[in-house]
């Protein structure tokens, strides 16, 4: 469970000064379900991300993921997300093997768990075949199933997802969407951003749009639909984000 | 802090530390190949080429002297020079290196010293350049040779003994053993390239452990796992200063090699033709090691702390080369002569261990500086540590756009 309280992030930019990142964000994830975060490019998604994954800490507000702090107990929070982006790369002198392992160990797992967990994992991902392979030897769709692995290692109830897709050739694209599905399956709490419509409307079972910052709408797509009246996803995200920029611009 | 995670990471970070090839570079080649190549190496290709030229018969000409046949007469009977005619552009030959030297004498020379009047004789060569010295001093030396006969013909017409001119010899005379004069001649360079190599051990490691992770995208990666930035700062550092002490001990052990083939091979002989035997005993190459490990710790916390700020491995070589110069000033002032271990110059960074290293390597130990050095170097190193762990906090620096 992933529960957002406020969350504000400012940044200072030499040139540009005071920059809110994310500007006091609300919002609630479910255990079983997919929240989806939509928003162009600098809406604030991967800043949102990174702060519930305690990459970053927020300047005002806070979050709980699974009854911990992000700003109290950032440790206890890491030990129970698997955080998975384009920007989360593998070590390239590492195996696949000995990287997934690395963050097994890194996660608290004793030898035999370790062994167990990861001998299921690679044969679940069918990555038996290259487990001895230095991660700079991998292909790309290799990559997103070693960090696949990687962030499944320690079974952590909430995954945190941004744009994983962002950039993959479509098959390696739908092994990422299939490992999101198969965790809200499993019963964990999904968080993903994206910019792509058609993922958010395959995937997510609530979906909020964010703008410069802010958390403009929430809901089901059904929901969204009956709000915005319109039936087209990328419709009624140009509508909200519209309206707010009209608003601004009067 | 937990010093399980802290492992962790160090063991990995070893991994790939042993699977880089420019830390094998870095870190064991250069130190183990570097000293030998320069001390056998140059040394052996030094006695070759002084020998060369100590072989060859420098080509010398003779200015003015028409008046003087009996000094001509002498001169041109030496095998060792080889007289060559005049020419006008004597200078450029010489500066073209057709010609080694040149002597002028002066015009009614011979007269001039059957009546008693003093005359200067000229050497013309070509300064810094070996084989023209080598030419102007076997002239110096048929010269004095040459005057010293005239004084004793002189002496001898006026019934006087030679020692009339010397009533007392004067003699230098070396009383420190032969250890300590080559740990004089040879310590502050040890210290110097032992400190140089601590740097450059440390310097590709502390890039690759934290702007090289930036640039290849895995910062965020390790970010996102539970382990605190304390315990994954320890592991790295732990690391960098491990490869810093790797390359510390590779190059007293190479040195030490390079300075026992040196003394077998008589390569190395002193002003006084007396073999300068380096003993590097253990308890100085323990002592060296000793200073150097502050050091090194030191050289890995400030190294790592600045390349964090830059965002890719490019970048943090371009600053961290300006700290090559910080680093290599004090190390190259405490060869400087005179240069000596001081309480003031005992807190400077650097230049206090590479002082101390001489004092070391010549086989003197003043403990309480020894002590000084050592605490100030930690102390020094505990707060760059302390700042590398400030830094590994701020997201501002790890997330630089």
């Amino acid at each position: 469970m992933i529960e957002a309280r406020g969350l504000s992030k400012r940044f200072q930019d030499k040139k540009r000064g005071e920059i809110r990142a994310v500007d006091g964000v609300s919002f609630r994830c479910e255990p079983g379900r997919i929240y989806g975060l939509l928003g162009a490019n600098g809406a604030g998604k991967t800043t949102t991300l990174r702060i519930l994954a305690t990459i970053l800490e927020p300047t005002d507000g806070t979050a709980v993921v699974c009854g911990y702090d992000v700003v109290e107990q950032p440790e206890k929070v890491r030990a129970n997300v698997g955080f998975l982006s384009t920007a989360t790369a593998l070590y390239p002198r590492l195996t696949a093997q000995e990287l997934v392992e690395y963050f097994g160990r890194l996660n608290g797992l004793d030898e035999a768990t370790l062994k167990k967990r990861v001998d299921d994992i690679f044969s679940r991902l069918d990555m038996n075949g290259f487990r001895d392979r230095r991660c700079d030897k991998l292909s790309t769709g290799m990559k997103q199933k070693t960090s696949i692995a990687r962030t499944l290692v320690h079974d952590p109830p909430v995954m945190i997802f941004d744009e994983p897709t962002l950039g993959l050739d479509i098959m390696t694209a739908r092994t990422i969407t299939t490992f999101i599905r198969e965790c809200r399956d499993r019963g964990k709490t999904v968080i993903f951003s994206t910019h792509i419509m058609s993922e958010v409307e395959k995937l997510c079972d609530v979906i909020g749009i964010i703008h410069d910052g802010n958390l403009l709408t929430e809901g089901t797509l059904a929901q969204l639909r009956e709000r915005h009246a319109e039936q087209d996803l990328e419709e009624i995200f140009v509508k909200v984000v519209g309206t707010v920029q009209s608003k601004a611009e009067a | 802090m937990n010093l399980n995670a802290a492992g962790i990471v160090y063991r990995k970070e070893f991994t790939e530390w042993v699977r880089d090839r420019r830390t094998l570079i870095s870190t064991v080649l250069v130190p183990l190949f570097l000293f030998p190549l320069m001390m056998v190496g140059f040394s052996a290709l030094a006695v070759v080429m002084v020998g060369k030229a100590e072989k060859e018969t420098p080509k010398v000409m003779i200015l003015g002297g028409e008046d003087s046949p009996q000094l001509i007469a002498s001169i041109k009977k030496l095998d060792s020079l080889e007289i060559v005619p005049y020419a006008a552009n004597w200078k450029d030959e010489i500066s073209n290196k057709d010609i080694r030297a040149a002597v002028e004498i002066p015009k009614g020379f011979e007269k001039s010293l059957e009546t008693g009047q003093s005359e200067t004789v000229k050497i013309y060569f070509y300064d810094g350049e070996m084989k023209s010295s080598f030419g102007a001093n076997r002239l110096e030396k048929f010269l004095k040779d040459y005057r010293d006969t005239v004084v004793k013909d002189r002496l001898a017409a006026k019934n006087l003994p030679a020692s009339v001119l010397s009533p007392f010899a004067i003699k230098q005379e070396n009383v420190a053993p032969p250890e300590k004069v080559s740990g004089a001649t040879f310590g502050s360079f040890i210290g110097y390239t032992v400190i140089i190599l601590c740097m450059t051990g440390a310097m590709y490691p502390a890039i690759d452990l934290t702007a090289g992770e930036k640039e290849r995208g895995t910062m965020e990666t390790i970010l996102s796992s539970p382990i605190s930035r304390m315990d994954l700062v320890l592991g790295k550092f732990l690391l960098v200063f491990s490869a810093s002490l790797a390359t510390a001990i590779l190059s007293v052990i190479s040195m030490g090699t390079s300075f026992a083939i040196l003394g077998r091979t008589n390569l190395m002989n002193s002003s006084g033709g007396q073999t300068l035997a380096l003993n590097l005993g253990l308890l100085s190459v323990v002592s060296v090691f000793v200073m150097a490990l502050p050091l090194a710790f030191l050289f890995s916390a400030v190294l790592m702390t600045i390349a964090l700020f830059a965002k890719s491995y490019k970048e943090a070589q371009s600053y961290l080369t300006p700290m090559t110069f910080v680093i290599v000033i004090p190390a190259v002032a405490s060869i400087m002569p005179g240069v000596e271990l001081t309480p003031k110059l005992a807190l400077i960074p650097v230049l206090n261990t590479s002082l101390v290293c001489k004092e070391i390597i010549s086989g003197t130990y003043h403990w309480d500086s020894i002590a000084l050095i050592f605490a100030s170097t930690c102390i020094y190193a505990a707060a760059a540590l302390f700042l590398a762990f400030k830094t590994f906090q701020r997201e501002s620096v790890l997330f630089r756009s």
